[in-house]
């Protein structure tokens, strides 16, 4: 399953770069308008120094002793009146350029962002499995964060490095074509330096990822198993573990940034190197006087020189950062490029369930691919509308398994799976998916009110609707006891009330759904035998007499009472019967059911 | 893990102004420049780092030095150099290439210096960030309980990355560039002051105009990234709590609605970010045109100035003397006062970073600031061993034999036998102070006895053996281990000597060996066989492809919910304390597998005080004691036997007699 994460697929990059285009959307104009403005930017900048040349020049007829003071006057205030028009100018176009490289390169994150999320939410199961919760919350984060500054550098520099790097070398050629020469060593130096650092830092930089997953993951599992690092009054453990990944991250980081700070250095020699060549090479031309160079020539050759070399640097930086967020861009890719393995695309959405019906055939199933054994072999299995089941098994029978068939969670491997008499792939999503209601074995409830969570099951549900839900799983009366009631607010995984409590919001959020199907995965397994007892009265009432009810179950008095009850053992079906046919007839059954009744058989 | 907390009120631990839901308005006043967040950043420079900061100010100025001296090498160059040879048309180079050799080592110095203040630098910001990371985790180790069920826990993990994120961009770069800045400041200053006193003055009108705007976006700004970066907090918190339960989600069919409700949040982190930028986005241009504008204000007057020194009416001889420029003044005045505004501008530019790392180390210091559990226990558990008197008494050595160590006000210290007696004393309890969910619990446990607690869900039973551990601390009463009252022992040694095995279980990232000596770090590989084969987790764990060093990864993922229960209960036997808290620690394992691992708890079990939480009858019945709760009260106590004679609750819940009704 461990992928290694050091590997960037071309074909993650591909699936990233192929959307790049999307996630521009609505910010275009802006990503457009940006390079361009800078570009004016730099334009009307490069008219100020001029223009405060000019204010120098009219200094300096102050020390002609013959100076008409008037005039003075007048030309300075025409500086003053060009300056301040310039300035305005600047202040507008200069507000404007970095406001929109600021708007366009968070709408570009925000979009990106968006459209991953809505990519997650698309994918099955068996997608979620393989791309691992931690790092798909990463990606989600961390990595497109990476790729928005990206985007913003490129932008901004796309227009304006060049531009500048050419404009500074005409005038520098212009100048002096022998001082230039220096240019043909310089230039291949600065994009060797570069390259090389590019080079190194991939690796480093995808490592330093890794180990911010790691990270992550290590201060993942501190706080959400606090409880267990107190009761064993492991905090110091827990910091040693910790400070060992933190320290990891920084050495990392700082790995990742030294590479940098040889960069600086290098380019700096590299221009410190140039200038004193020209000066040398300029003083002997001058000197000898054989090209007609002059002192101020070479002055601003110099100070071309620098502009030259550090626009280039510009513009190769930005292909650094792009080369540096190839990393983050696969990572993202990837999740893209994840073809969802259960997909409903073009299911005719008129197709409904017409009952409760559900067939196996021939079905066997396995996670992977690559695995040997299959999870479940052979099954084949018919429960019509209507019908309590019962399951049972013992850990690792493939009980759960077997129902998560049912509402298309995965899709088995081979053979069938039949739901209200067709296929469960010939359906929508919606369709199969709002008949059939799992109360899964993980309970989890999300942040908000009570009344908000067991809503999820139908979304314009009435308060009494909700109320009655609640009631038939057993939850109303604990509700009613909040101080708040149904308005009570739920924590992060609902850990503000007891395991028992949000079994019973479960069910009810299942409930309310009035599927055709219900299938109860464990999930009354903190709840007391009484309250258990309750809910499957409820659900032998009139009002949920059409409906297929599965119950997964550990307590044989969970299930003693349906209509049939199946034994699973290692992926297979064992047995099938009623409570009476199966103490005489399966072993196991019969081993379950004395294991538990010891007790009161006791007595 | 249940955690009930009726009602839920009372959510927000103290001093946690951030939250979720009711939006209430988070602490937003004072969100200028805040020089007390700022010396706290700072109070996590080490020594070593306060020594090589040092370093990193001589390297700066250094390498200013060399910047200043080769921005005059080239005037210098022509005027003292070629000039003279082009006039006197000497053809002797040597001096010429003197004065370049000369040149290149100051270069090279300046390169050298600064490449180590960036070198320290990078060392020193990622330090810092280590130690405020290390000390919020282990601050974060010593908040109670409800600060974990409050705070979505993305939400915390975002404090951790992107809050302290905002530090390093401040310290690696604000630093070194405000160090640099002033010492430019400092030297075009003193240069200014002997060109002319007014025109300085002009200068300083000009600057404390760029201040003042500058610090007035600053402080506009302040208050819109901390929004940002509560929203950074907000979306991560979705993405994690969402991803997390995405099967419930597709279940439902809830995609639709959870992309909405994210749509949501990322437009809020896109619209605060859109305020926080604004004014930020503004402060560049805006300084820079102040700049240019005083460069021709101060050509103006002092041309004016010029002028009126050459047609005599500013006198050059006495006290008006100081008014008066020449045109040469004015104009390197001019050069000066850009060199003068360049280091205060690249200073306000870093105040975009400054702003957000003062909004990331707030909620940084949330973290740091919230109380820690309370813990005045000085009741202490010490190795023990008797001495020749039959006394017990106090021994380095590790014996097995155990001791709670009870210093007395009169200085007397008495060493009491760790056994495991638990002791109730009408104990009264609430998450908060208007709800009691306990009653008057009143119980005695002998050391080796099994209590047993039943009854309904959320009648009490785990809020009981959350009061043991002192998770919660009472409203009411008193619980004496071992006749010492609770609250005066040590958490730590407390919580060492119970046991717990918790119905969700959590293990962590490594492996199953590693996992499991969570509950006893010194034990031998031996040992965690053997706790293992205890607990009845062997012979799974052998067939696992690595055996005992198997990976376990995101919470044992890989492994099936019976058998993460097996390894956390073969982690709490390895821990072999003398208390052993088991709350719904079987329910995930089916009954097969549970007699199975019932052999194991059972001899587990012997000679500790246990206490059960469970609706298995079978975990439940040789018990010693049984005591069925509802809401909050003891309402029946008694041997299995006794109970089921008496025909009450018990009978009711565990015959199934109420079926029949």
């Amino acid at each position: 399953m461990e992928k290694n994460p050091l590997k960037v697929k071309k074909e993650h990059t591909k699936a990233a770069m192929s959307r790049f285009w999307g996630f521009t959307k609505g910010y275009r104009l802006l990503t457009l308008f940006c390079p361009l403005l800078i570009f004016l930017d730099v334009i009307v900048e490069l008219e100020i120094p001029d223009a405060m040349g000019n204010v120098v020049d009219i200094l300096n007829q102050l020390n002609n002793t013959s100076y008409d003071s008037s005039l003075i006057w007048g030309e300075l205030t025409q500086k003053l009146i060009e300056m301040l028009l310039l300035c305005i100018a600047t202040l507008i176009i200069g507000y404007l350029a970095s406001r929109c490289s600021a708007i366009a390169s968070m709408g570009f994150g925000a979009n990106l962002r968006r459209e991953l999320f809505n990519k997650t939410q698309d994918l099955s199961f068996e997608n979620i499995d393989r791309l691992k919760i931690s790092s798909l919350i990463t990606r989600m984060t961390t990595d497109v964060s990476q790729v928005q500054n990206v985007y913003k550098n490129t932008i901004v520099q796309f227009i304006k490095g060049p531009f500048m790097l050419i404009t500074a070398l005409i005038k520098a050629l212009s100048i002096s074509k022998e001082l230039s020469v220096v240019f043909s060593l310089a230039l291949p130096a600065i994009i060797i330096v570069l390259a090389i650092m590019g080079y190194l830092a991939v690796p480093i930089f995808k490592k330093m990822l890794k180990t911010t997953d790691e990270f992550n993951g290590t201060l993942r599992g501190n706080i959400n198993g606090i409880r267990v690092v107190k009761s064993f009054v492991r905090e110091e453990h827990e910091k040693s573990k910790f400070d060992k990944v933190n320290t990891a991250v920084m050495e990392m980081n700082v790995r990742a940034q030294k590479l940098a700070l040889y960069v600086t250095p290098a380019i700096m020699l590299i221009i410190y190197g140039c200038m004193i060549f020209s000066m040398w090479r300029g003083s002997y031309l001058i000197i000898e006087n054989k090209t007609g160079l002059t002192l101020g020539e070479m002055t601003t050759f110099v100070n071309y020189i620098t502009q030259v070399l550090s626009s280039l640097m510009t513009v190769l930086l930005v292909f650094v950062s792009m080369i540096l967020a190839k990393a983050s861009i696969g990572r993202i890719g990837e999740v893209f490029a994840e073809e969802p393995t259960v997909s409903d695309k073009g299911n005719n959405p008129e197709l409904k369930l017409k009952n409760g019906d559900i067939e196996f055939r021939n079905v066997s199933f396995k996670y992977s691919k690559d695995a040997v054994k299959n999870i479940l072999d052979d099954v084949n299995l018919k429960i019509n509308s209507g019908e309590t089941v019962g399951i049972i098994g013992s850990t690792g029978s493939s009980k759960s398994t077997l129902i998560q068939l049912i509402p298309r969670l995965y899709d088995p491997t081979e053979g069938e799976v039949l739901v209200g008499g067709n296929n469960v792939r010939d359906y929508t999503f919606e369709n199969l998916r709002s008949e059939v209601s799992v109360v899964l074995q993980q309970n989890i409830l999300f942040s908000g009110t009570i009344m908000e969570n067991i809503r999820w099951g139908k979304p314009d549900a009435t308060q009494e609707e909700i109320i009655e839900a609640a009631k038939d799983a057993q939850a109303h009366e604990f509700i009613s006891g909040f101080e708040k009631g149904y308005e009570t607010e739920l924590g992060q995984g609902g850990n503000t009330v007891s395991g028992g409590q949000k079994q019973r919001i479960c069910i009810a959020r299942a409930l309310l759904k009035k599927p055709k199907i219900i299938i109860l995965d464990d999930s009354t397994s903190a709840v007391d035998t009484a309250t258990d007892t309750k809910i499957r009265m409820a659900l032998r009432s009139e009002k949920y007499s059409g409906i297929t009810k599965i119950i997964i179950a550990q307590r044989i008095t969970s299930i003693m009472d349906a209509d049939r009850i199946i034994v699973i053992d290692n992926g297979k079906i064992d047995s099938v019967g009623t409570h009476e046919q199966l103490t005489k007839s399966s072993e196991i059954y019969h081993e379950i059911f004395v294991s538990q009744q010891e007790g009161v058989l006791a007595q | 893990m249940s955690n009930p907390a009726p009602g839920g009120q009372n959510r927000m631990p103290p001093k946690m102004p951030m939250n979720r839901h009711g939006g209430t308005p988070v602490r937003m006043k004072g969100e200028k420049l805040d020089f007390k967040v700022i010396r706290r950043i700072f109070s996590y420079l080490g020594k070593k780092q306060k020594i090589l900061m040092l370093l990193v100010v001589i390297c700066i100025f250094l390498s200013s030095i060399a910047n200043v001296y080769s921005s005059l090498f080239l005037g210098s160059l022509i005027d003292d150099y070629i000039t003279p040879m082009l006039q006197t048309g000497s053809k002797d180079f040597a001096p010429l290439i003197g004065m370049l050799l000369k040149m290149a080592a100051i270069f090279l110095l300046g390169i050298v210096s600064t490449f180590s203040y960036n070198r320290i630098m990078v060392v020193v910001s990622q330090a810092v960030l280590r130690n405020v990371r290390d000390e919020m985790f282990a601050h974060m180790q010593t908040l109670p309980i409800k600060f974990f069920d409050t705070n979505n826990h993305g939400d915390i993990m975002s404090r951790y990355t992107n809050d302290t994120d905002t530090l390093r961009q401040m310290i690696s770069q604000t630093i070194p560039q405000v160090i640099s800045s002033i010492v430019t400041i400092v030297s075009t200053f003193t240069a200014m002051v002997t060109q002319s006193i007014p025109l300085l003055f002009v200068v300083l009108v000009c600057i404390t105009c760029m201040i003042t705007v500058t610090g007035k976006v600053a402080g506009n700004s302040g208050k819109f990234f901390m929004k940002q970066q509560q929203s950074i907090g907000d979306v991560n918190g979705y993405i994690e709590e969402m991803i997390t339960g995405q099967k419930v989600i597709k279940v439902f069919c809830h995609e639709g609605k959870t992309k909405e409700e994210f749509d949501e949040k990322n437009e809020e982190l896109f619209s605060n970010a859109y305020s926080a930028n604004k004014f930020v986005n503004m402060l560049g241009p805006i300084n820079n045109n102040l700049g240019h504008l005083q460069y021709v204000v101060i050509a103006i007057i002092g041309c004016v100035m010029a002028v009126l020194t050459t047609n005599g009416t500013i006198p050059t001889e006495g006290f008006g003397s100081i008014f008066a420029v020449t045109a040469g003044t004015v104009a390197s005045f001019l050069q000066l006062s850009k060199s003068f505004t360049m280091p205060i501008n690249q200073i306000s530019q870093q105040l975009n970073s400054v702003v957000m790392a003062m909004a990331g180390a707030k909620r940084i210091f949330e973290i740091l600031d919230t109380e820690s559990e309370k813990d005045e226990g000085y009741v202490t558990l010490v190795n023990a061993k008797y001495n020749n008197e039959g006394e017990l008494c106090e021994t380095p050595e590790h014996t097995g034999l155990w001791a709670w160590k009870h210093p007395h006000e009169d200085g007397t210290t008495t060493y009491t036998k760790l056994q495991g007696e638990v002791r109730f004393f009408d104990v009264d309890f609430g998450y908060n102070e208007e709800k009691i969910v306990l009653h008057n619990i009143s119980l005695y446990a002998e050391p080796g006895q099994k209590v047993a607690f039943v009854g309904a869900t959320g009648a009490g039973k785990t809020t009981i053996t959350n009061l043991i551990n002192r998770f919660y601390d009472l409203a009411d009463g008193k619980i004496r281990y071992d006749g010492i009252n609770i609250n005066k022992i040590r958490k730590s040694d407390l919580r060492r000597s119970l046991g717990i095995v918790l119905q969700d279980t959590n293990l962590f990232t490594g492996t199953v060996k590693e996992n499991i000596r969570y509950g006893n770090l010194e034990a031998t590989d031996e040992q965690i066989i053997e706790a293992a084969k205890k607990a009845n987790a062997h012979s799974f764990i052998s067939r696992l492809p690595d055996g005992y060093d198997t990976m376990l990864t995101s919470n044992g993922a890989n492994l099936s919910q019976g058998q993460r229960q097996l390894i956390s209960i073969a982690r709490a036997a390895v821990a072999d304390p003398p208390v052993m808290i088991l709350d719904e620690a079987t329910s995930s394992i089916d009954t097969r597998t549970e007699a199975l691992v019932q052999k194991g708890m059972d001899a587990l079990m012997k000679g500790r005080t246990v206490f059960v939480i469970a609706h298995r009858l079978s975990t439940v019945m040789n018990s010693d004691v049984i005591m069925v709760l509802e809401n909050g009260v003891i309402i029946e106590r008694g041997s299995h036997d006794d109970l089921i004679a008496k025909k009450g609750k018990y009978y009711q819940l565990y015959t199934g007699a109420f079926e029949l009704e």
